[in-house]
């Protein structure tokens, strides 16, 4: 994080505030609290943050309704704190307009990474310049030329996992819901088949994948979508 | 045109076919004799069924000593008879309840008529048979024609043999094979000379009565004629299901009265026999009307077994109550769309006809467009007897005291009238008496009033003086009229009192269940509903009453706290109460079940359970009039109505509680769950930063910081465990299924996993061919999650985990093996329980991450098993079952 990035925390724990307070360098990020819904939604409107942590268990109002009022105004980018178990809560807050959500417990790297991925993506979507190209690993996908290659060598992909492939890389190291990949390249009427998804996931690492049972790229997250990682 | 099926008709198609599914199919062999063969060709048959592997078991067996028979019996399992003691005389019977308890694919039970020894649970072998079937169990037995009820007077009229055991028709129309075992009746009679049939010194008597020529060939006619009605009967049921043919015509429907006479019985067979013909409906019907008051206890007993004979043929019996008897059975037979009405021909004197009027003939002239049918009678006596007056105005001496204190009075009256009054006020005097006698007391005091009255004013008052003589003979008319009148007035005020008493009866009974059902619906509790029904019972019907209810737990019997009960449950007794609840019939005293028994039990037949038993013991003579014991049902029925009623509340009100309880639960075990893993997270965060910290030079604290991590996520995992297991202990598992891949879950689990197998070789091993299935995906995972922390913990590093995925016989299998130490012996299926840990590793944990995998994929319909290896290892095996294939998914 090259310049001071402004974190504002919604979460009723003063304990997780304080750890949150804790785990930023106060040189790289300054960290704006609130302990509930309201205030936070307040907050954010004052400060304009660059990140937005939420919880989603808050006394007052729910913080996917958090989420919800948030995106009438802002684009901050928000990512929300969850225990396991919830995912149907995670699913609606991340199609309510949250950008990535991680699962309590959790440890700081994966915090730090999260927050990374996500200013990251915020910048690319606002300067407007997608990398054409874009290279983790072994894997490298030209968007503006169609071609993907694996350690060098050209794959074929059909028109549909490129499709699949290009959202993903578009939003690499963020989580992508059943929903938002099943609207994006089948069309909305088709968001409830996630069979879809399945079979084309499935070709996707097949083609992508040297051990398509351990992927390293295309990850799952259970009973919520998938994530191209990016690092 | 096609033609619709007569819907009455498909619903007996569809209940014959229903009976048969569950039940036990019962097999007949018919025979005209004894002889002809009928045991031999059920053996025979069951040797055929035997070789065809079926379970056949011998449950009675009559050989009569033929050895041909017995020969035929070899090789056949015997359910041991039960010995009985009867009257010194130890009897082998048929072993029910070991039958039962055996429960065979067949058995065999010979001779079904049979009664049964006292002692045994019913009365006759056919109600025996009847609970095997309904058991389960398909029945092989025979029967000689004679012994079917309906043909038990015919079969008597052709061989002068009354027999005394029958058997139901509906039992044998309900049959789902008859055979007909048929030899020529010389052969018949050639087999008896040789012996075959009974032993020699038998033989010339039953040649010279029972097996004439003309007998047998009249009751082989009889059986063959039965028996092609029968397959009749069959051919039109399946037409009529078919809707094939058949021209609609109306339903007939027979009523048949039944008279307090000896009659009775012939009529109502006739009836059945041509009901039967007519494929009809019948009705048995008894008036109750104050004729009937004056009968005796024969009469009034010859009704009730009439009745209960129809009942026995199949049908339905009613008992009206009037005093216009035509008029009323002629109202009933128009409201229930009778056809045919069919009475006995009346028996009484042709001079009584002539003064009172023939039941009979008003009938006829009455019953406007329903046929009448009159069945004769060739018993003579059989005329009703009555008693009247009944018995107990016999033993009235206050009325005679009052016959002979008003006679005195009038005669002092008289005294003091006499001289100064004609004689003929005198009489009237007298009279008055006398009418005053016969308006309160019965026939038998007025007469003595009369008597006395006749005699004092003979003696007294008229010439000559102090003698019985009498001089004048119109005095003898005086006389004879005031006999009759007081005869009159008498039987006028009897029939009257009757009336009244009758009315009153009915008009107690309808209040106590009024009441009863008024004081039932405000009571909340089963026990205070048992208890006050029951006093109920015992203030109408004067018996010791006993309410034992059903149990929703445990489903026994109990009774309440009735001090007042005086009703005592021997075991013995427990066991009647018990049958009653399993079958939901009556039985007990004066039943044809168990009829042993001192009380008589029963059903609480609610809507579709039996719900308890109502246990009555008779303190004076036991109540066998219908209608009494229909009164007593009706009470039962309220009973039942009433417990069913609150269990009903219960249930409810459980209900309630429940989902109360569970929305509690939830929010408790969310609440719990939040603060339990928020303080998690955040030492098991704040142990990563000191880790990762550039300040912590020391080696030492460096690694209690790994520590703390470390151990943070483990606790976060037994917490997860821990609440996982609430809550599939609370409500079960609630799968949101959906198409899965089971490479990508089992992908997830693995990454994970990744920091906990970082030091084992993990292999995978997944079909490319398997199908998507619909799973919830969450929990799939976790079961591989757990699977693969459970093998993170219990092998060493550095040994193999290897994950495998095919098809196989139409599931998929999921098979996750290890290097590690083997299970010990036993321990395969054990590890799956709760809090259990092997007893050779003394590894931390709850013992609960296996109990989840199981219940996750139970809830799935899938399976889970653990063994060793024989190379060494453990595997675990999974099993998730394929239903359909998933949806197409269009290519491109």
């Amino acid at each position: 994080m090259v310049e001071r990035s402004k974190i504002v925390v919604i979460d009723d724990e003063v304990q997780m505030r304080r750890f949150l307070k804790a785990s930023f360098d106060p040189s790289e990020a300054e960290l704006f609290e609130a302990e509930n819904g309201v205030e936070g939604i307040r907050l954010v409107a004052r400060t304009n943050p660059d990140v937005v942590l939420l919880d989603l268990g808050l006394p007052d109002i729910d913080g996917i309704d958090v989420a919800k009022q948030l995106r009438e105004w802002t684009q901050v980018p928000i990512i929300v704190l969850s225990a396991r178990g919830r995912e149907k809560d995670k699913i609606e807050a991340l199609d309510a307009g949250a950008d990535d959500y991680l699962t309590k417990p959790f440890g700081v790297g994966e915090l730090l990474a999260r927050i990374r991925v996500t200013l990251r993506h915020v910048s690319r979507s606002k300067g407007n310049d997608v990398e054409p190209v874009y290279e983790v690993g072994s894997l490298k996908v030209d968007l503006a030329m169609r071609r993907v290659l694996v350690g060098g060598k050209e794959v074929h992909l059909t028109p549909i996992e490129f499709k699949l492939l290009s959202m993903l890389v578009r939003h690499a190291g963020m989580v992508l819901t059943h929903r938002q990949l099943l609207v994006e390249v089948w069309g909305p009427a088709y968001s409830e088949e996630t069979h879809y998804l399945r079979v084309y996931m499935g070709q996707l690492r097949h083609k992508l994948e040297s051990d398509p049972a351990r992927p390293r790229h295309i990850t799952t997250e259970p009973g919520v979508g998938y994530r191209l990682l990016a690092e | 045109m096609a033609e619709r099926p007569d819907p009455d008709a498909l619903l007996a198609k569809v209940k014959e076919d229903e009976r048969v599914n569950g039940r036990g199919r019962l097999k007949i062999y018919l025979g005209m004799a004894a002889g002809v063969g009928k045991t031999y060709a059920m053996l025979n048959d069951a040797q055929e069924a035997k070789k065809r592997c079926a379970d056949v078991v011998i449950g009675y067996l009559e050989a009569h000593g033929r050895p041909e028979t017995e020969g035929m019996a070899v090789g056949l399992e015997q359910i041991p008879l039960r010995s009985l003691d009867h009257r010194g005389v130890v009897l082998k019977e048929f072993d029910l309840d070991a039958a039962v308890s055996r429960k065979p694919e067949l058995i065999l039970v010979d001779e079904l008529a049979h009664t049964n020894v006292s002692g045994s649970r019913h009365r006759k072998r056919w109600q025996d048979v009847q609970e095997l079937l309904q058991a389960g169990i398909d029945v092989y037995t025979t029967v000689n024609i004679q012994h079917i009820e309906s043909l038990n007077d015919i079969v008597a009229q052709i061989t002068g043999v009354v027999v005394a055991e029958t058997i139901p028709d509906s039992l044998v129309n309900e049959a789902d094979e008859i055979e007909v075992v048929d030899i020529p009746p010389q052969e018949l009679i050639k087999r008896l000379h040789e012996g075959k049939v009974y032993v020699a010194s038998k033989v010339e008597q039953a040649l010279s009565s029972f097996f004439k020529k003309s007998n047998l060939s009249a009751l082989r006619e009889l059986a063959l004629r039965h028996t092609a009605e029968r397959v009749d009967r069959q051919v039109r049921t399946y037409r009529a299901a078919e809707g094939a043919s058949e021209p609609w015509h109306t339903k007939e429907r027979i009523l048949v009265c039944v008279a307090p006479n000896k009659m009775s019985m012939r009529v109502v067979r006739s009836a059945a026999r041509m009901a039967g013909a007519l494929h009809a409906e019948m009705i048995a019907v008894s008036v109750d009307s104050p004729r009937q008051a004056g009968l005796g206890e024969p009469d009034r007993l010859r009704v009730v077994e009439a009745l209960r004979l129809a009942e026995n043929l199949g049908a339905e019996t009613v008992t009206l109550s009037a005093q216009d008897i035509v008029g009323e059975v002629i109202r009933f037979a128009h409201a229930r769309n009778v056809t045919t009405i069919i009475v006995g021909k009346p028996v009484r004197a042709r001079w009584r006809e002539v003064v009172f009027g023939s039941v009979v003939d008003t009938l006829v002239r009455a019953s406007g467009d329903i046929n009448v049918l009159v069945i004769t009678g060739s018993d003579a006596s059989g005329t009703p007897q009555r008693i009247i007056p009944r018995k107990s105005d016999h033993t009235d001496l206050r009325g005679y005291g009052l016959a002979v204190g008003v006679t005195s009075v009038a005669t002092g009256i008289d005294a003091l009238m006499y001289g100064h009054f004609e004689r003929m006020n005198l009489v009237m005097v007298y009279l008055l008496g006398v009418t005053y006698v016969a308006s309160r007391k019965s026939r038998w005091p007025a007469t003595l009033a009369a008597l006395l009255s006749v005699g004092t004013f003979d003696f007294l008052f008229v010439p000559p003086l102090h003698s019985f003589a009498v001089s004048d003979v119109q005095y003898v008319f005086t006389f004879a009229v005031m006999l009759l009148v007081a005869l009159l007035i008498s039987t006028l005020t009897s029939r009257l009192k009757d009336q009244t008493d009758a009315a009153s009866i009915r008009e107690r009974r309808t209040a106590a269940l009024f009441n009863l059902s008024k004081k039932l619906s405000a009571t909340r509790s089963r026990i205070e509903i048992g208890t006050f029904t029951a006093a109920r019972i015992r203030e109408v019907f004067g018996c010791d009453v006993g309410v034992l209810i059903k149990s929703r737990a445990t489903g026994k019997l109990f009774s309440g706290p009735e001090s007042e009960c005086k009703f005592e449950f021997r075991p013995n007794e427990n066991a009647v109460a018990l049958w009653v609840l399993d079958h939901g019939k009556m039985a007990g005293a004066g039943t044809d079940t168990l009829p042993g028994a001192e009380g008589l039990y029963l059903p609480l037949n609610a809507e579709k359970v039996c719900v308890g038993v109502l246990a009555v013991k008779w303190i004076g003579e036991p109540i066998r009039d219908p209608a009494q014991l229909h009164f007593l049902e009706n009470f039962a029925n309220q009973l039942a109505i009433a417990i069913e009623r609150t269990n009903l509340a219960k249930d409810s009100h459980e209900a309630m509680l429940q989902v109360e309880k569970e929305r509690l639960r939830n929010s408790l075990l969310s609440s719990v769950s939040h603060d339990l893993r928020t303080p998690l997270t955040i030492i098991s965060g704040a142990a990563d930063s000191l880790r990762a910290s550039t300040h912590l030079s020391e080696p030492r604290d460096r690694e209690l910081a790994q520590a703390i991590a470390v151990e943070a996520e483990r606790l976060g995992r037994q917490v997860r465990n821990l609440l996982d297991m609430t809550r599939i202990e609370a409500g079960g598992i609630e799968l949101n299924r959906e198409w899965q891949s089971l490479e990508e879950l089992i992908g997830s689990a693995l990454s994970r996993t990744e920091k906990l197998l970082y030091e084992h070789h993990v292999r995978t091993d997944i079909s490319p061919d398997l199908p998507l299935l619909m799973l919830d995906g969450v929990l799939m995972e976790q079961t591989i999650v757990n699977l693969l922390e459970n093998a993170a913990r219990h092998t060493p590093a550095g040994t193999n985990v290897t994950v495998r995925a095919r098809t196989q016989l139409g599931q998929v299998l999921i098979e996750l093996s290890n290097d590690g130490p083997p299970l010990p012996d036993g321990e395969e299926d054990r590890i799956f329980d709760k809090f259990y840990r092997t007893s050779t590793t003394a590894t931390q944990g709850f013992g609960l991450g296996l109990t989840i995998c199981r219940a996750i994929m139970e809830a799935h319909g899938g399976t889970i098993k653990a063994t060793n290896n024989r190379e060494g290892g453990v595997s675990f095996f999974m099993t998730i079952p394929v239903s359909d294939p998933a949806p197409e998914v269009p290519l491109g």
